[in-house]
């Protein structure tokens, strides 16, 4: 099966934030395609009236009081960020 | 003749004291990124906490509303880049919300008319860009606030409704006591959605108009956007769905160019969060910390003090006036005079800035003061407006301010007796009018006096002074 | 006996009787790291810190104070969990300079109980690999052959603690990224139940299948090591309080062992005597061995690829840039500098399940895929939950071979094979020890024991015995 086409490869990687150069490109779909067909096992299993897992535990209701605690110094943050003034993040304006 | 459809999707900021799945404040304004730690700020490594009075308040919204709470409920990611969303991802509600279903009802036009609700469910707040040149700062201080969105059925064909819609939802929200909803402060926020179509014909293509601040930019972007789309088809085009801004300043709305390829948002269950279950007991315990809604207090007023239904609603339209009414009356003033004096006066006062929002700058115990010297007639109604409004914004006595400011009026009959008789004395030929039936004159004489005394006579007895020249005793 | 040659277990009783000091049993480690340092196990060693710790933990010792049986004792850390002022990699470019603001709840555990931090290791970015040859730092040795892989994802915590550098290191398994490089070097790997381990401070890959749990020498120390760091935290609100036994007996007389036939379909013929000979020691120590069946088997691995991808794609969104870690030199817009940012500094392998976990949940192929998957993990989970009604623990092997030769597996799709054995354990959320036993003739071997959820101890004590029985 090759069921991936270009559009759809771009349209991924798109929206996973990815550059692909033509020739990643083709590896890429070569591999999604290997990797959708390897997929086809699941059809194997009867799934028939299950349903989804919603949570691997089956714990509910873990909730946290509603106390404020300290925040972290604002220059602890900032420490780790690629650019910033100081006090904000920066990024190149955004474009609404 | 086209018309258009509109359902709203209203984003309430909850007044809880920590964020959603953190412990930092939940605060408006401060410095940018002083209320924030690795949770909000999607450091690597971070996990949820779920703040239970979030969850406690969401539900309060939704019984408010009359919706159906979910026994069980879950959180989903939902997926997109944009630099004021650290985790990439917003920790949402998909197919199973907290609430389902309820209704927003209010009168419009003499009518009354009932909003659907689809569903509220519980969210994070995204933090803030602040665009300066070339450059957006992002404050993540917003980050991670907890949010109900409200989503309305396609039930609305007009600003009118929409703004009243608003309004009433707003103002139940207030009730509840789970959030500020200050639109100026960003705590309610509004997305419209709007499509065209002739009438009875099947809907048109909808565009989402999103953030909208004010009841005044919603009420614009309305007649903006219905304007838009009904010229666009007409004139052989066709409606694209997109998201849209409207920009409040110069009137006009825009499509949203980040937005173009945001739309599929991969959802799927949140795996570091646990579903939440309630037990009807669990609700009723909720439902029983509900504050006296709108609708009780409109029967109450209605009922405890013989108020007529339309001054119950008037006082009941903001909690805050609604509040004031009633600590008023438990001071001891009269409610049908509580009621006019608020509905008249201090409505005006309160709304006079010309703002959206009803703005409160006197205590219970101070009006009460006012009403109190108001109707022991140690002041008239004139000092009385006079003095609310010296007294607005401010902690001082009612009973110095009046005399500072010369309010107090004379209840001496024997003084007003000697002045009444100086002013009858010196206008014959009117008195011989008045004293025929000429009843015009009344408010002449009671001015007469009123200068004579330095306004300080009580209008009560000058009036009864001329019912007796009238009646010839 | 030298200090490197014990065990953790060893070194703490040699540590409370004085006999050895935190600092030499410290600059032991370093000293063979420094050694041995062409295996390329660690991506950053914490030497000042380690030596500080060890002096700290030495005055702690003298002062006879409570006795922690890690206090002292050095331990290394995969680089994907989060220690506070020490740079964190993941292995990673996109994060090769970032030093967390904060520590781990398991980091945080190790030092309250006075353990030495050595250093940090080397793992396939992002814990996405079975090699460690997707490590962006060089691919960590095997500690028994050189030439041959260290395993993946907890390569290195897994190579040094064979190799001697580290008495005890922790890992994080998500299909067998504990279990499976333990086996390739002869250690022990313990995946403790999902939920036992808090896993705040772990950068997540698939967080419904991330676990952290330990890699040690023996199954002893495997369990100092799970003393310390299990529990439950409020930061993690799917972590829970799992009991442990204080002591392992190795007992297994009346254990009843179940061993599935599709475990053995298609596995090697030295690799088959290995684990024959494992059911048969457990035989001969009076466990009763029982065939059972789980039909879904040969489907976890998909299942696996499918959901850990999914997840993995949204939890890795946010090495954009903006908040920490590498940003691209120069872009035009946002959009560029997210794009430039992701392209430039994530690994191939990396961007290839990113992609794969974003196409099963774009709209048209979520429910052929995610929610297919979903709904097979249920039955999965369903089928071992039942074969483990029947019996104490389950036996397979840790991982269809030993460890192959670096460079050897060039097809992606094809390397995730090596997993088989131990993603339906992620799947189903149980706990999982691989402990070493035979060997192909040059490479060891492991065999897997699982148990039921919260029956940790039971696979402790299994493993023990075979450790016991393999002398």
């Amino acid at each position: 099966m090759n069921g991936i086409s270009d559009e759809e490869v771009k349209h991924i990687a798109k929206l996973s934030a990815i550059g692909l150069s033509e020739k990643e490109m083709s590896s890429m779909k070569k591999h999604l395609s290997a990797v959708l067909d390897y997929f086809k096992t699941l059809d194997k299993v009867d799934v028939s009236g299950v349903s989804p897992t919603a949570h691997i535990l089956s714990a509910v209701n873990v909730l946290r009081e509603d106390t404020p605690r300290e925040s972290m110094p604002t220059d602890e943050l900032m420490k780790t960020a690629p650019d910033s003034d100081g006090s904000s993040y920066t990024v190149p304006r955004v474009v609404e | 003749m086209y018309i258009p459809t509109i359902g709203c999707e209203v984003h309430c900021e909850l007044k809880t004291k920590t964020k959603l799945f953190c412990s930092c404040k939940n605060e408006f304004g401060g410095e940018p990124n002083t209320h924030c730690c690795p949770v909000c700020s999607g450091f690597p490594g971070v996990l949820p906490s779920l703040n239970e009075m979030a969850v406690e308040y969401a539900v309060k919204a939704g019984l408010a509303l009359h919706s159906t709470i979910n026994k069980f409920s879950k959180w989903d990611r939902k997926n997109y880049f944009y630099p004021d969303l650290p985790k990439a991802w917003q920790t949402s509600q998909y197919d199973l919300p907290l609430c389902v279903g309820g209704y927003v009802e209010f009168m419009l036009d003499g009518k009354l008319k009932r909003v659907r609700l689809n569903r509220i469910h519980l969210e994070e707040d995204a933090g803030k860009l602040v665009h300066d040149g070339g450059v957006s700062r992002v404050d993540y201080n917003r980050c991670g606030v907890p949010l109900i969105e409200i989503v309305t059925e396609p039930d609305m064909h007009s600003a009118e409704e929409v703004v009243a819609f608003l309004t009433e939802l707003k103002s139940v929200l207030k009730y509840t006591g789970i959030s500020d909803v200050k639109m100026q402060e960003g705590s309610l926020r509004c997305d419209v959605n709007l499509s065209v179509a002739e009438e009875g014909a099947p809907l048109g293509t909808r565009t989402e108009t999103k953030n909208l601040n004010s009841f005044r930019a919603v009420a614009r972007s309305v007649l903006y956007e219905t304007r838009r789309q009904i010229d666009e088809i007409t004139s052989g085009g066709k409606i694209v769905q997109e998201t849209r801004r409207f920009d409040d300043n110069k009137g006009v709305g825009y499509a949203m160019r980040s937005k173009e390829d945001a739309h599929d948002y991969r959802y799927f269950p949140e795996p570091d969060l646990l579903p939440v279950v309630f037990t009807d007991k669990k609700l009723e315990k909720i439902a029983s910390s509900i504050p006296e809604l709108k609708a009780a207090r409109i029967s109450r007023y209605m009922g405890e003090f013989s108020l007529p239904e339309y001054d119950a609603r008037v006082l009941t339209a903001d909690k805050e006036v609604s509040d004031l009414f009633d600590e008023t009356v438990s001071l001891g003033v009269d409610p049908k005079k509580a009621s006019n004096f608020i509905m008249s006066e201090v409505l005006r006062l309160a709304k006079s800035d010309g703002s959206e929002e009803v703005e409160l700058k006197i205590s219970s115990k101070t009006l009460a003061g006012i009403l109190k010297l108001l109707h022991s007639d140690e002041i008239n109604n004139l000092g009385a407006k006079s003095l609310l409004a010296a007294l607005w914004g401010t902690e001082a006595d009612p009973r110095s301010k009046a005399e500072e400011m010369g309010l107090l009026q004379s209840n001496d009959e024997g003084e007003i007796k000697a002045i009444f008789d100086s002013v009858i004395a010196a206008n014959k030929k009117q008195a011989e009018d008045f004293i025929s039936g000429n009843d015009k004159l009344r408010g002449y004489f009671v001015g007469q006096v009123m200068r004579a005394a330095g306004g300080k006579a009580n209008p009560k007895i000058i009036n009864a002074l001329l019912d007796k020249l009238k009646a010839g005793i | 006996m030298d200090i490197i040659d014990m065990t953790l277990c060893e070194l703490s009783a040699a540590l409370k009787t004085k006999k050895v000091s935190s600092l030499e049993a410290t600059k032991a480690c370093l000293k063979r790291i420094e050694q041995t340092k062409e295996l390329n196990n660690f991506i950053t060693v914490c030497e000042d810190e380690a030596i500080e710790a060890a002096k700290r933990a030495d005055e702690a010792i003298a002062s006879n104070g409570e006795y922690s049986p890690l206090l002292g004792v050095p331990v290394a850390v995969k680089d994907n969990i989060v220690t506070k002022n020490v740079r964190t990699t993941c292995a990673s470019k996109i994060l090769e300079n970032f030093v967390p603001p904060y520590d781990a709840t398991v980091v945080k555990k190790l030092k309250s109980a006075g353990a030495v931090l050595i250093g940090k290791t080397n793992m396939d970015e992002f814990a996405m690999g079975s090699t460690n040859e997707f490590s962006a730092f060089g691919a960590a040795h095997n500690a028994v052959d050189f030439t041959r892989v260290a395993g993946g994802s907890s390569g290195g915590s897994a190579s040094a603690v064979a190799a001697k550098q580290a008495f005890g290191a922790l890992g994080s398994d998500t299909g067998g990224s504990i279990r499976q490089p333990a086996a390739y070097n002869g250690a022990v790997g313990f995946k403790p139940t999902y939920s036992a381990v808090s896993r705040y401070g772990l950068v997540a890959f698939a967080s419904s299948l991330d676990q952290i749990g330990p890699i040690t020498r023996s199954v002893d120390d495997a369990l100092e090591l799970s003393k310390v760091i299990f529990g439950k935290d409020i930061h993690d609100s799917t972590s829970a309080d799992v009991l442990l036994p204080d002591k392992l007996s190795g007992e297994v007389k009346g254990r009843v062992i179940g061993v599935a036939d599709e475990f053995l379909n298609g596995l090697g013929e030295k690799e088959t005597a290995a684990f024959n000979g494992a059911v048969k020691a457990l035989e001969k120590m009076g466990a009763v061995v029982k065939r059972v069946s789980i039909s879904s088997f040969n489907a976890a691995l998909a299942v696996y690829y499918v959901l850990s991808s999914a997840e993995a794609s949204s939890n890795l969104a946010r090495f954009d840039g903006v908040k920490y870690g590498r940003r691209a030199e120069s872009y035009t817009d946002i959009s560029d500098l997210y794009e430039r940012t992701r392209t430039e500094f994530l690994g191939d392998e990396v961007k290839r399940r990113i992609m794969i976990g974003n196409y099963v949940l774009s709209s048209g192929y979520y429910d052929a895929y995610y929610i297919k998957a979903s709904k097979a993990r249920t039955v999965i989970k369903r089928e071992y939950d039942e074969a483990l009604s029947k019996c104490d623990a389950l036996l397979c092997p840790t991982a269809p071979s030993a460890a192959p030769k670096i460079g050897e597996e060039t097809d992606p799709a094809k390397a995730y094979l090596s997993d088989i054995y131990t993603v339906p354990v992620n799947i189903a959320g149980l706990p999982a020890v691989s402990v070493p036993f035979g060997s192909d003739g040059k490479m060891p071997l492991g065999v897997q024991v699982i148990a039921k959820a919260c029956s940790d101890g039971v696979v402790l004590d299994i493993a023990k015995a075979l450790e016991r029985a393999r002398g």
